[in-house]
């Protein structure tokens, strides 16, 4: 019997950022005892990175926003394939979620009256997004940070200690989720630091992981993101939908080498800056789709106008749903109209004074002056796509965000599936955070807390495999060969996935990328490491390849089958949106539970529920004959 | 592109000890100090232990010294530096080693949590909070913080001075005071909370004699000591004297 740590709670969030800190607060404030584990030290989570803004209906900016034209721009940014319900709450509690952050002390741009200001952004057709700078991921972590440390500081008056309820494990890593029978038992992981094991009992575990892009080469995405919380859950038996859509952001910075993929917000956008090609052509009026034709300016003076008078000027194309953008300046680029290093020209400096971006983007002008050398208040960025967003993850309840199949399993933000359809737009994502990290807290609680006593138990011999599996690199040696280097090994995973299954797709590159994914698996498992568990990143690296090669055989067998385009999955050899393929969900899960642990996917279609006829009644019918069958029409 | 051969010296051991070991890598153009200790691990050190996160200067996890100055890793360009010069990475030196690079930080999550919260309004609903974007502004400027802890790194109260950590919350948590103190709506005061007292009394904010040491390394350029410790230790005044707010009041607030 492995000898581990053992700590008992109620309910265990795997991950630190918006979804599982706001998972942690509900949980506590149900009053149950609640464990946060993260990779990262506490208030380093991956939602520090989010620039723009939290999209909420409040209305501050333009007082004919509501949550109704919310959920329509959602789900026309996801081209229909939402998970309406999702969508449809999502719209409806974000500004809840974002007062709430006030009273725990956020500090929030100001209108002129004082209220919350708000930005517009693409796809969004009222200035929505409440903002700090740029820097808005970074107040929503530290609000929900600092409320952690206000609720500990009350369980401290009462119990005469900070952690009585609510502990925070701080470089952590999970690599199983325990189980009796098909219910969830616990967690077994290791600690970062001193590489010792642990477990913990608990009925209720909720999936705050993030995202997989650290399985493509360019990405905006750190360290963190390897796909744990997707693995866990398949791992687990429970499903995923919608992997074939990744997000790629249209604009990360391309030069220099080292930073390239790092994030250029949409806020620059947003704020004014346009794109042109090598030509100096503003290219995105050549790109606007046709079931965007009616909502998008065609010519540069009346997009010119919006600024300043909205109510008579259509939006201009900059501001298209993501997908779009980064497809179009995919194809400037392949045209030979892409700047000197690879991207196109991004300019605000013509629009707004140096002081006016100093003020609204005040980290982007950093980290171009920083990292660059390039002044935004006087010259134009090159930025081209990056792999930012993965809109696939756990197949969950839109009310409860229980996982689909293994009770006792939630999931919430990047990790779950379903709420963004084939496209995210922007900003949707920390009010996505704030919603279901919140839902799935509560849900969590409550199923604990309705176990009472009969909790499940947890089995000896799944310690055991954890911590063999875990061991394995530090004995990979003969006699299947020398030990192969996991940072060698990662590099081509993410070679193949940026080449193979990209932001453009076609059916031989796809199959070929499976093909290497399964050798890559095959030497994944010599992966071998030197030194000790102390803080050893190389091991780290060798445990986190596991979940890449599980995610990245997901998106691509999602990816092959697809045979259509639709926002985040672009196929060469199928570049039409087919309305038949709307109603479908593609869902991944392990093909044998067999004692090959690297396993294989199996995607099989699914029909999606049909959209309630209040919540259809929001669109014209011409806008919607664009999207769904004719047969659904009629119904 | 141009390459070149770097030498760095890079600090290796754990709480038990360790040496500075020498290290010839690549170096291409436009890359950062962190991306050279990344190569370091790829390829002649699987196991150098390193923080990091964002590598965009936006999480605060890559601190270290680097040639004996706190910085970010990811921030600090190889092209500062002379292609000869060599490069010497430490863990920062306030706090106790973990292994390599990585340092034992926990002092400033205790710290962190002997801050008082922020205290909502009575009376008034979440959606009803009004607040001018003037007033808001000087908290604002203090919440960009990354709490990269340099600041707590490289002041000289808590540096070489391990005696005097359970007295003193050092200049990101003072600053927290500040920022809680300049909250437009926060009642601290209405329920009995003094904010300004308690930076003196318990904090330690009598300790700081703002030789502005936190603010040099700042990488958010937050005026730390200027805006939040100086304009602190004039509303302790009040109740307490202190010799060093004649100083701040001779360096007046910067803009």
């Amino acid at each position: 019997m492995t000898q581990v740590e053992r700590h008992t709670y109620d309910v265990v969030v795997i991950g630190a950022g918006g979804a599982g800190l706001r998972a942690a607060i509900a949980a506590r404030e149900q009053g149950l005892r609640t464990a946060v584990i993260c990779k990262s030290l506490f208030g380093k989570a991956h939602t520090v990175m989010a620039e723009g803004g939290i999209a909420a209906s409040m209305g501050n900016a333009n007082p004919h926003d509501n949550w109704q034209v919310h959920f329509r721009d959602t789900m026309r940014g996801g081209k229909f394939l939402n998970q309406w319900r999702m969508a449809e709450l999502h719209a409806q509690e974000a500004p809840d979620r974002v007062w709430e952050l006030e009273t725990w002390g956020a500090l929030f741009d100001r209108t002129k009256d004082g209220r919350i200001s708000q930005r517009n952004f693409g796809g969004h057709e009222y200035p929505r997004l409440a903002h700090v700078g740029d820097r808005t991921g970074l107040e929503l972590i530290r609000t929900l940070q600092q409320k952690i440390v206000s609720l500990q500081q009350e369980d401290f008056k009462e119990h005469g200690d900070y952690e009585a309820r609510l502990k925070v494990f701080q470089e952590c890593t999970v690599t199983r989720v325990l189980k009796e029978g098909p219910r969830v038992s616990g967690v077994f992981g290791y600690v970062r630091e001193s590489g010792r094991f642990f477990v913990m009992e608990a009925p209720a575990v909720v999936l705050a992981t993030g995202g997989i892009g650290k399985s493509f080469k360019v990405t905006s995405n750190s360290w963190e993101y390897t796909g744990d919380g997707h693995a866990l859950a398949l791992l687990a038996g429970a499903p995923l939908i919608n992997m074939e859509f990744v997000q790629f952001h249209p604009t990360g910075m391309v030069w220099p080498p080292s930073v390239k993929g790092i994030l250029v917000t949409e806020s620059v956008r947003g704020d004014g800056g346009v794109l042109r090609n090598s030509d100096g052509k503003r290219f995105m009026f050549d790109y606007i789709p046709d079931v965007f034709k009616e909502k998008y300016a065609q010519s540069e003076d009346e997009a010119d106008g919006w600024y300043a008078d909205p109510e008579h000027h259509r939006r201009p194309p900059e501001l298209l749903p993501r997908d779009e953008v980064a497809r179009a300046i995919n194809s400037e680029v392949k045209a030979g109209r892409g700047s000197p290093h690879g991207g196109v020209f991004l300019d605000v400096s013509t629009r707004l004074s140096a002081e006016e971006i100093k003020r609204r983007l005040p980290s982007m002008h950093h980290q171009f002056k920083e990292l660059a050398d390039v002044d935004i208040t006087a010259e134009p960025m090159e930025v081209g796509p990056t792999c930012h967003y993965v809109m696939g993850g756990v197949d969950v309840d839109p009310d409860t965000a229980a996982a689909t199949g293994v009770p006792g399993l939630f999931a919430a933000g990047e990790v779950a599936g379903g709420m963004h359809g084939s496209n995210r737009l922007g900003g949707n994502s920390l009010s996505d955070l704030l919603v279901f990290g919140r839902r799935a807290g509560l849900h969590a609680a409550q199923y604990a807390a309705g176990l009472d006593g009969a909790r499940p138990a947890i089995d000896e011999e799944q310690i055991d495999d954890a911590a063999a599996e875990a061991l394995r690199p530090f004995s990979a040696e003969a006699p299947e060969g020398p030990a192969e280097n996991p940072y060698g090994l990662h590099q081509e995973l993410q070679q193949t996935m940026n080449d193979l299954v990209g932001i453009i797709r076609r059916a031989d590159e796809m199959q070929e990328a499976l093909d290497r994914l399964a050798t890559l698996r095959v030497r994944a498992r010599r992966a071998g490491v030197e030194g000790h568990r102390q803080f050893n990143p190389g091991w780290h690296l060798s445990l986190d390849l596991r979940n890449m090669l599980l995610v990245s055989e997901c998106v691509a067998r999602a990816a092959l089958l697809r045979t259509e385009s639709r926002g985040g999955h672009t196929r060469d050899d199928y570049p039409e949106m087919d309305r038949d393929w709307r109603k479908l969900n593609l869902v991944c899960a392990l093909a044998e539970p067999s004692e090959d642990l690297l396993g294989q996917i199996s995607a099989t279609r699914r029909d999606m529920p049909p959209i309630r006829g209040d919540l259809l009644a929001l669109f014209d019918q011409d806008e919607l004959l664009k999207y769904l069958t004719d047969e659904e029409l009629d119904r | 592109m141009s390459t070149y051969k770097a030498h760095f010296r890079v600090w290796r051991g754990d709480a038990e000890g360790g040496e500075l070991q020498d290290y010839d890598v690549e170096v291409h153009d436009g890359e950062v100090v962190l991306d050279i200790i990344h190569r370091l691990q790829a390829t002649q050190a699987n196991d150098l232990a390193v923080r990091w996160n964002c590598k965009a200067g936006k999480c605060g996890s890559c601190s270290a010294e680097v040639n004996g100055r706190p910085r970010l890793m990811c921030m600090t360009r190889m092209s500062v530096f002379g292609e000869e010069e060599t490069i010497t990475v430490t863990p920062m030196r306030a706090f106790p080693v973990v292994r390599d690079l990585v340092t034992d930080v926990s002092f400033n999550y205790a710290k962190a949590r002997e801050v008082p919260s922020f205290v909502p309004p009575a009376g008034l609903a979440p959606g009803e909070y009004r607040m001018a974007q003037a007033d808001v502004d000087r908290s604002q400027e203090f919440r960009k913080c990354i709490e990269c802890f340099l600041c707590q790194d490289t002041c000289h109260v808590v540096r070489d001075h391990e005696e005097n950590k359970a007295a003193f919350a050092g200049p990101r948590f003072l600053m927290r005071i500040a920022e809680l103190d300049m909250h437009p709506l926060d009642a601290a005061e209405e329920a009995g909370l003094d904010r300004k007292a308690s930076a003196q009394d318990e904090h330690g904010l009598g300790y700081c004699n703002i030789t502005k040491c936190c603010t040099e390394v700042c990488p958010e350029q937050i005026k730390i000591t200027d805006n939040a410790l100086i304009p602190l230790k004039e509303r302790a005044v009040d109740r307490k004297y202190d010799p060093l707010v004649w100083l701040g009041n001779v360096i007046r607030r910067r803009p």
